[in-house]
């Protein structure tokens, strides 16, 4: 009876989990959302809990090892659904370690448990199963904890990529090293070595760390897809594990929603997931940049006249990038628009698909500045504008404006689209120093004739910008 | 040797049984659920990717089923237990953070301004 009643329930909530994603088709009923996931998740957990409390099997339960974690969940969860906007990509990649520590853990306790006290629950399915959880699990655990310490910017963790001689074959060997153990297990689970389950959650966590070690910052939106996807998979294989479909429904949904965005960032930097994963983008080139560097000369406007620009433009497009981010500059974003509109300027912000640090980070931070999303403009609509536009403004912004990319073979970003900004009449570009970019290559951008470098912390610059614009008006 | 080929006879059997029709259901589920992902995703507004990742985030989570089983169950060791606990914790915690930024995300993002452009 209570069976029936926790399959129905969850049904109910698989149900809920799909409508939830679907709400998200459109910001208007996109809250319903999470009205909608909340609830599938409230019914998941009491029926599970009442089913363990209540089965058939009359299990002796202690509730107390429920509620103590569930508490404190609760305690660190609040405090981090209230980081800064900024550090949303950090905490993202935080959860899925913690998403992937979970499914790891509760595959090793049922392994031991079963190995323990009924060997015959370990079919060479369900061993399978397990193993995959396991070592998705643990994988993605160490693996988003790097990526989550390198959005960060923690000091001991190189942010630039790390590469040596033979990586690729080393990684190869340690994840073929732990499925060949993992095979062992799933052969005979009971009577393989003690070692072998243990060396296969070690061979997953180093597996992790290496894997993301030789990728740069400028890739890190796959890479938090790619991970999310391996958080939902894990689920996934727990499901199979534990002959739950709720599991498996959630777990899917996850893991396509990981499998989409990190398609959409590929294509969007025109690469692919072999090329981010085992690529090293952001080390090459450097000797090159350095080279062409010294004959190169940037020009500068002051504030004054880029202000007197601005006023008189018709049309304004702004591109955000990381430096914004950095600079947390998107609150003097809102005063220079606000400026701008009151004199009828029509103001368009054009976001790429990577730029910032996670998918759709530049939208978020818009958002919260209160600039109204009708005016977030997606990089293959706005490029049609562009020799319209009377100004481009970027913001911290450069790969993904880098021309390079449409006739430079020789330059990582060569074939990745971008937004068009040299097409416009005037490009005022913001930037924190005279280095080159993240990726190390040179933004040909800033040397074309109608390009003025406006350099300075964006945050400075663009209030700045502001009130010069509202002392003028 | 004989041993040997009755162990792996006997595994191939009890795999055999096992990947009875429960398995074929639960592979049926995958299917279906990731195609119904696929499609649902795929509509997603593109301004709503942040959100849509940690709302995820937080479906994701539904590990949290797996870990209170473990965790509650007072026949299992406790050192058994104890991993299971920690998984809770861990689910839990992004089930709580996930929907809350989630939601506070998504009251940022407005179609018009609603306070005037006058600041």
């Amino acid at each position: 009876m209570i069976g029936s009643l926790v399959q129905f329930a969850y049904l109910i909530a698989s149900g809920l989990f799909i409508y939830a994603l679907f709400c998200m088709n459109d910001p208007k009923t996109a809250r319903n959302g999470v009205t909608a996931g909340v609830a599938a998740m409230t019914f998941a957990v009491i029926s599970t809990w009442a089913s363990v409390a209540l089965g058939e099997e009359m299990q002796v339960i202690q509730h107390l090892w429920i509620i103590v974690p569930i508490v404190l969940g609760f305690a660190v969860g609040i405090p981090l659904s209230q980081v800064p906007l900024t550090a949303v990509p950090q905490r993202t990649a935080l959860s899925h370690a913690f998403g992937g520590m979970a499914a790891g853990l509760v595959g090793a306790a049922e392994f031991y448990h079963w190995i323990g006290s009924d060997p015959g629950q370990l079919t060479s399915f369900k061993t399978g199963a397990l193993m995959a959880e396991v070592l998705l699990g643990f994988l993605t655990m160490t693996g988003s904890l790097m990526a989550a310490a390198k959005l960060q910017e923690i000091k001991w963790i190189p942010q630039r990529p790390v590469t040596y001689p033979f990586q690729n074959v080393v990684n190869i060997l340690l994840f073929l090293s732990a499925v060949a153990l993992g095979l062992l297990l799933i052969i005979d689970p009971i009577h393989a070595p003690w070692y072998a389950f243990p060396m296969v959650i070690a061979l997953s966590l180093a597996f992790g760390i290496l894997m993301i070690i030789p990728i740069g910052g400028a890739d890190m939106p796959t890479v938090i897809a790619i991970l999310n996807s391996y958080a939902g998979l894990a689920a996934v294989a727990m499901g199979f594990v534990l002959d739950n479909k709720l599991l498996i429904v959630a777990g899917a949904l996850d893991g396509s929603s990981g499998l989409i965005l990190a398609i959409i960032m590929c294509r969007a930097m025109n690469r692919s997931f072999t090329n981010v994963l085992f690529g090293a983008f952001g080390q090459v080139q450097v000797s090159k940049a350095a080279d062409g560097a010294d004959q190169k000369e940037y020009k500068e406007e002051s504030m004054e006249g880029a202000s007197q620009v601005l006023d008189q433009a018709n049309l304004v497009v702004i591109v955000p990038g990381y430096g914004m981010a950095v600079a947390q500059a998107q609150h003097r974003v809102r005063e220079l628009y606000d400026q701008l509109k009151r004199r009828g300027i029509t103001v368009k912000f054009a976001i790429h698909p990577v730029a910032g640090r996670m998918p759709g980070h530049m939208n978020v931070l818009l958002a919260e500045a209160d600039i109204p999303y009708e005016d977030l403009v997606e990089m293959d609509e706005i490029n049609p504008e562009m020799p319209q536009c009377d100004v481009a403004l970027v913001i911290g912004a450069n790969d993904v404006v880098n021309p390079a990319a449409r006739f430079d073979k020789t330059t990582p970003i060569y074939g990745m689209p971008i937004i068009e900004a040299d097409k416009a009449r005037t490009i005022y570009a913001i930037k924190r120093s005279r280095n080159p970019g993240f990726a190390g290559i040179d933004n040909e951008l800033y040397f074309n004739d109608k390009t003025f470098m406006l350099f300075g912390d964006a945050k400075n610059v663009v209030g700045n910008l502001a009130k010069q614009l509202a002392e003028s008006g | 040797m004989n041993d040997a080929v009755d162990a792996v006879t006997g595994t191939v059997t009890v795999a055999y049984a096992a990947v009875g029709s429960d398995f074929w259901s639960l592979m049926f589920v995958l299917l279906l659920a990731t195609f119904v992902g696929l499609g649902v995703i795929l509509r997603v507004s593109r301004l709503l990717h942040t959100p849509l990742m940690s709302l995820t985030n937080a479906i994701a989570a539904i590990a949290v089923v797996g870990a209170i089983v473990v965790a509650g169950d007072q026949e299992i060791p406790d050192g058994i237990r104890a991993m299971g606990a920690v998984a809770l914790f861990a689910s839990m915690t992004n089930i709580v953070s996930g929907f809350l930024i989630t939601n506070r995300m998504l009251k940022m993002f407005k179609q018009t301004r609603t306070d005037g452009a006058k600041k």
